[in-house]
């Protein structure tokens, strides 16, 4: 290496440091820090583990905390669920132009900001909503029904919210099958179901855990769509982390919350990206 | 199931069915959004009062439309700010992480390519309350070693343009790396036998190869400045952006003005996604 290419090297990389280390290395690790140490005074502060001890020793934390969680992995499972077949159809059984354009339908939510697409789901199903109006003219309710404020109403959200993130990676992946796989698996007997399960499901994994990682990251860490359509029992872990940090200031144990959180879903990304195999390089940096 | 295969009727309609209503899953909250901006009423529900546009020019009190909504523009204002610099310094970083992991190679560039990847897979709220943390800590240091004040790594908009920094950054670097790397070098190596300097060769040639992606990149970095919730709420001063205007009045309770705010924003976010698109046809 020359002098004049090596300057232009450290040129290049001064900027990846200086963005990296100021603003994502040092600050967990600052994150860290705080969450280790506990007030003991004004200004006064010790090392130790007692902000971790209150998140154990509060049933509603770690409910909350639990509850979050679950509600996530089931968010995970239920876009799949109804993600797969949509992906499905525009992958294998469209061609052409139907399939740019449902495809790029399917796009549309992620270019309107999450809180539009939560206000759409307020006006929909509150009391005086487009859901209950419609359900009283057509018969099925006597009075107005409250839709919002409930866990139902957080999961429609979340699913909306993150659909698509599933359906991209799917269709991406599904349309790389080849046709000729799936008549072959015919020719040689197979079912519906087991060509499904031997051939279609195998081959789409990649984009299944990809899109399952990232699914589950998103409802985790969501604030606004259980804050909006959740009611007032409807915790979300990253409500309590908001309120530790701006309504109480108490940040010693919002910290312990945050670094919780982020142990929680970088141990879910590692096993996902464990168990199926990849990379975090392969399935993150397309 | 692929369409060689002969299937019953009843299966293929059924297909059909649920595709259908997924779509109208997918098009419902958005239009009804856009549907009642419209609305003659001071609540966006039913019952349909009428068509009007005083959510959009109205003066008088309670229909005062957007446009003479004053925070509202403001907060517009502060987006549009934010967004402006999110964009360039994402695009810049990108571009220089670009040539750094495509052209270079060094020890340790493994892992500082996961760690470019880390801020995909960290929670924005965490994100937020990292830097909180990170800046506060440094202001009070600072503060103590030189009796002045440093309000700029207080909660702000120095701290919002950051924070989303932070991770715009990387769909920026992905984007421009993958454009790069499709470049032939032998076109840069032409250019300095044709006697062009290092510098002059990379201007001229290589960086409008790279212009579709750097815009396309910037484009798609405005609109998530732009659409950025969790890292801007914990990041916060006084002026806030629009999104966090709007989760405010949301929370008190909600006029259709918010309707017609979310179909300008709706609008905007259209033309800025065809003019990515655009940028991405060019490249061919």
């Amino acid at each position: 290496m020359t002098d004049k290419s090596k300057l232009g090297f450290y040129l290049l990389l001064m900027p990846l440091m200086l963005w990296l280390i100021t603003l994502i290395v040092l600050p967990h690790i600052g994150l860290f820090m705080v969450s280790i140490s506990e007030k003991i005074g004004v200004r006064e502060y010790e090392t130790g583990l007692g902000n971790y001890a209150v998140f154990f020793n509060e049933p509603l934390y770690w409910r909350t905390f639990a509850r979050t969680a679950f509600m996530s992995i089931f968010t995970t499972i239920l876009t799949l669920v109804l993600g797969f077949p949509v992906a499905y159809y525009i992958a294998k059984l469209t061609r052409g132009r139907t399939k740019t354009t449902l495809f790029l339908m399917c796009l549309i939510p992620f270019w309107v900001s999450e809180l539009v697409r939560t206000f759409g789901w307020m006006i929909l199903l509150r009391e005086t909503g487009v859901l209950s109006n419609f359900l009283q003219y057509t018969g099925v309710i006597g009075g107005p029904v409250e839709f919002l404020y409930n866990d139902g109403a957080i999961m429609v959200g979340l699913v909306y919210t993150s659909i698509l993130f599933m359906i991209v990676p799917l269709v991406t992946t599904l349309d790389s099958l080849d046709d000729s796989l799936i008549e072959a698996g015919y020719d040689l007997g197979g079912t519906g179901y087991s060509i499904m399960r031997e051939i279609v499901i195998p081959h789409a994994m990649p984009g299944i855990v990809s899109g399952c990682i990232v699914v589950f990251m998103l409802s985790l860490g969501n604030y606004l769509t259980p804050i909006l359509l959740g009611g007032k029992d409807s915790l979300w872990f990253t409500g309590l982390i908001y309120t530790q940090f701006i309504t109480r200031f108490n940040w010693e144990l919002g910290s312990a919350f945050g670094f919780l959180l982020l142990a929680l879903s970088s141990t879910i990304v590692f096993l996902g990206l464990k168990l199926s195999r990849q990379s975090l390089t392969e399935t993150m940096g397309r | 199931m692929i369409p060689t295969i002969p299937q019953t009727n009843v299966l293929k309609w059924s297909y059909r069915a649920y595709v259908t209503l997924f779509f109208i899953y997918l098009a419902l909250p958005l239009t009804v959004v856009c549907v009642f901006a419209f609305n003659d009423s001071v609540f966006p529900s039913l019952p349909w009062e009428g068509f009007t546009m005083a959510w959009f020019f109205g003066t008088e009190a309670p229909f005062i439309g957007v446009f003479n909504e004053r925070s509202i523009m403001r907060a517009i204002g502060t987006s549009a700010f934010v967004a402006m610099w999110v964009a360039g310094l994402a695009v810049f970083v990108g571009t220089c992480n670009a040539f750094l992991f495509v052209r270079h190679d060094f020890r340790g560039k493994g892992f500082l390519y996961i760690l470019m990847l880390l801020p995909l897979i960290i929670p924005g709220v965490i994100l937020g309350i990292s830097i909180l943390v990170f800046a506060s800590s440094v202001a009070n240091t600072l503060e103590d070693a030189t009796n002045m004040w440093f309000d700029g790594l207080r909660p702000g908009l120095l701290l919002v343009i950051l924070g989303q920094f932070s991770f715009i950054t990387t769909f920026a670097t992905l984007v421009i790396s993958a454009r790069l790397q499709k470049f032939d070098p032998s076109l840069e190596e032409a250019a300095l036998n044709l006697g062009a300097s290092k510098w002059g060769a990379v201007r001229q040639v290589t960086l409008p190869f790279l212009f579709p992606a750097i815009m396309g990149a910037g484009v798609v970095a405005v609109l998530m400045s732009f659409e950025n919730f969790n890292t801007t709420l914990m990041l916060v001063g006084s002026d806030s952006p629009l999104t966090i205007t709007m989760f405010d009045k949301l929370k008190h309770g909600s006029t259709p003005v918010l309707n017609a705010v979310s179909l300008l924003l709706m609008i905007i976010s259209a033309a800025l996604g065809l003019l990515a698109l655009l940028f991405q046809r060019s490249k061919e």
